[in-house]
């Protein structure tokens, strides 16, 4: 209705010609910007969030293409050369046990703790990865059918604040202690692992998207543009994924960065533990938890993997206090 | 008000016990069995025997009933009788640990002090720091003292306990020696110096639970003040020359104090699901770490009350959040 011709102006010849003037721009003086260029240039303005863009990507490629370039077997024991200490100790102890061979050095297995801090880097990142999408999909699915779909609302957000009163840290410790060897016959001893620590990360960590995803949509569905689509009979589900889901997509970004930083955190708080992956698959927490019996001579086994967790996890909040600067427009272009 | 908090109160009886079935069933699936320690040479029959005077030979859902009795019936009981001194529960059954063979209450009972000193302590520690510090960072927005805070902060919400807790014990126990790096419970505190070592070993583990929660809280805090800084009746109360620290202390933080408050009573759960993680760093016997050990040592009845406890006091205080909400600002109406 609204592509109607205007024909409906009618412009006598006595009228100035200065007045229509203005009604006749020839063309835009600037190319127009797009969204996601306003977005990006204030995410650049944030130092902070820059770093941690910058931190999280070296850290996936080197986790995802460091096995590649350094190729030692993470698991290989080799008793010989055991007790490295990293390279970096020789600037001030030269009587140190070192060598260019173990630039990270060696655990009292002899296994390479370069190799290690890779292999457990990509554990941890693909269990933060794998349980933040689970977790959002969720969250976003329980959150849009609750605020679309009024009859399920109130069972819907009844669920969100029961799962909101479980007790998370001790349920998910209960879940994966029990869980554990079915799940390790059936998917082996690393898949079972994985798909339980998942789970479980995303089963107790959904509710503040849900929540969050619903208070939009219950705000967006009552705007204009909700009521032109349906009035062109466009069916409930086109309107969710064509018109609703784009329009909560920042609420649900920032929420992803927050996800992704516990998810890594849990994880490693579960291998701290001693409830995580198998004993001889590295995780950072896993490299963490092992080697604080002898850390008086060998700080650097608790610093390195503990350093790479709180630096990841840092570079990632980051990353979502600049995402939620930069997409809400309150705040853009100031 | 008083009939928002009752039907809240109501609310939260089907609430812990859906909560209760839920953790039950759970436990009902696991796998393992409370005899697999007992040794091969006893014949299956007696085994057989062993597993129904643990309660194991009955269907799931007359356990988690005969589960509910002794949790809500019983034990109050017990806990009259060791009020008054009366005998009302002699000869009843009550919740045995399969680890101990002693109710588990009992055990419970004597490990929760621990906790609550050390989580209490961190608490109290933390909320006096960061409420100063938040409205600071907020009074002087941007300038070095906020950009630190607010970096440091960033710090507090990315380290994790299990890191920062081997840290303070290689620099502080191990290089420096100052604190010892095991809490020790046994410690009574009768003198002076007794007072001074129940400090030393509680720094650390009060340092590491703090750090998590004054981050958390600070940015609260400031968030909150900022908010309120901009409000017209600051300006009124400039307007009619009141000093800065009247305005600021008297008028902003009173007001800014609303939301926190709450946080601060939703916070308190979180803290005692960290505090499972400190006490494992910290060897303080808690009951953090008796939910660790009875987790493997696949003591279920302890495990099933453990759990519901926490699950109690998440429902609790989410309950006084809210009340407390309404009872600090006025403008609020539940009906």
């Amino acid at each position: 209705m609204t592509d109607s011709p205007q024909n409906d102006v009618i412009v006598t010849k006595d009228v100035p010609l200065q007045a229509i003037e203005a009604l006749q721009d020839k063309e835009p003086s600037k190319p127009p910007r797009s969204r996601g260029k306003d977005v990006w240039d204030q995410f650049r303005k944030h130092k902070g969030a820059m770093f941690g863009l910058g931190f999280l990507t070296f850290i996936t490629l080197a986790v995802l293409i460091g096995p590649w370039i350094y190729q030692v077997d993470p698991q290989k024991i080799d008793i010989r050369n055991k007790d490295f200490r990293p390279i970096y100790v020789a600037l001030w102890d030269s009587g140190a046990k070192t060598g260019w061979l173990k630039p990270f050095g060696s655990d009292q297995l002899g296994r390479d703790q370069l190799a290690q801090m890779i292999a457990g880097g990509r554990a941890s990142m693909a269990v933060g990865w794998a349980a933040m999408i689970l977790s959002l999909v969720i969250g976003t699915a329980v959150g849009v059918a609750a605020g679309f779909f009024k009859r399920l609302d109130g069972f819907l957000m009844r669920t969100t604040d029961l799962f909101l009163s479980l007790p998370i840290l001790p349920l998910v410790l209960l879940a994966v202690t029990l869980f554990r060897q079915p799940l390790r016959a059936n998917f082996g001893p690393e898949g079972g692992m994985f798909i339980l620590i998942v789970t479980m990360i995303a089963i107790t960590s959904w509710m503040p998207t849900a929540r969050i995803v619903r208070g939009d949509i219950l705000a967006i569905k009552e705007r204009e543009f909700i009521l032109a689509a349906r009035s062109i009979g466009t069916t409930p589900l086109k309107i969710i994924r064509r018109h609703l889901l784009p329009n909560v997509l920042s609420p649900i970004m920032v929420s992803a960065a927050l996800g992704l930083a516990t998810a890594i955190i849990t994880e490693s708080a579960l291998s701290f533990l001693g409830v995580g992956f198998p004993s001889d698959f590295p995780t950072w927490g896993k490299m963490l938890a092992d080697a604080v019996v002898r850390m008086e001579e060998f700080p650097e086994r608790v610093l390195l993997p503990g350093i790479a967790i709180s630096v990841t996890v840092l570079s990632v909040n980051y990353v979502g206090d600049g995402l939620r600067d930069a997409l809400d427009p309150r705040i853009r272009g100031r | 008000m008083l009939s928002f908090a009752m039907r809240r109160l109501v609310l939260t009886i089907p609430t812990l016990l859906f909560i209760s079935f839920v953790i039950f069933m759970l436990l009902q699936l696991a796998p393992g069995d409370p005899m697999a320690n007992v040794p091969l040479t006893v014949p299956d029959e007696v085994k057989q025997k062993m597993r129904e005077a643990l309660g194991l030979g009955e269907p799931p859902l007359v356990q988690y009933w005969k589960w509910l009795v002794q949790m809500f019936w019983v034990e109050p009981q017990v806990f009259i009788d060791w009020l008054f001194g009366t005998n009302m529960t002699e000869g009843v059954q009550r919740v045995i640990s399969w680890q101990s063979r002693s109710p588990v209450m009992d055990i419970i009972i004597q490990r929760i002090p621990q906790t609550l000193w050390v989580v209490g302590t961190a608490y109290v520690v933390a909320i006096l720091i960061a409420l100063p510090v938040g409205i600071y960072s907020a009074y002087r927005q941007y300038s070095v003292f906020d950009q630190a805070g607010t970096f440091v902060t960033m710090i507090g919400f990315s380290i994790p306990p299990f890191f920062t807790g081997p840290l303070l014990i290689v620099i502080f126990s191990v290089q420096l020696g100052w604190f010892p790096s095991i809490y020790d419970t046994t410690l009574r505190v009768t003198d002076w110096a007794s007072f001074k070592v129940q400090l030393g070993q509680m720094i650390m583990p009060v340092l590491v639970l703090a750090l998590q929660i004054t981050a958390q809280l600070s940015r609260y805090m400031r968030a909150s003040t900022l908010d309120n800084l901009n409000q017209d009746y600051v300006r009124t109360a400039r307007a009619k020359g009141l000093s800065e620290a009247i305005v600021v202390n008297v008028h902003v933080v009173r007001n800014s104090m609303i939301p926190v408050v709450t946080v601060i009573a939703l916070g308190i759960p979180a803290i005692f699901g960290g505090a499972i993680i400190t006490e494992n760093v910290f060897k303080v016997n808690g009951i953090g770490q008796l939910l660790i050990t009875a987790l493997s040592a696949n003591d279920l009845p302890m495990v099933m009350t453990l759990t519901f406890i926490f699950a109690v006091l998440i429902v609790l205080f989410n309950l006084i959040a809210d009340v407390l909400y309404g009872l600090l600002d006025p403008r609020i109406r539940y009906d």
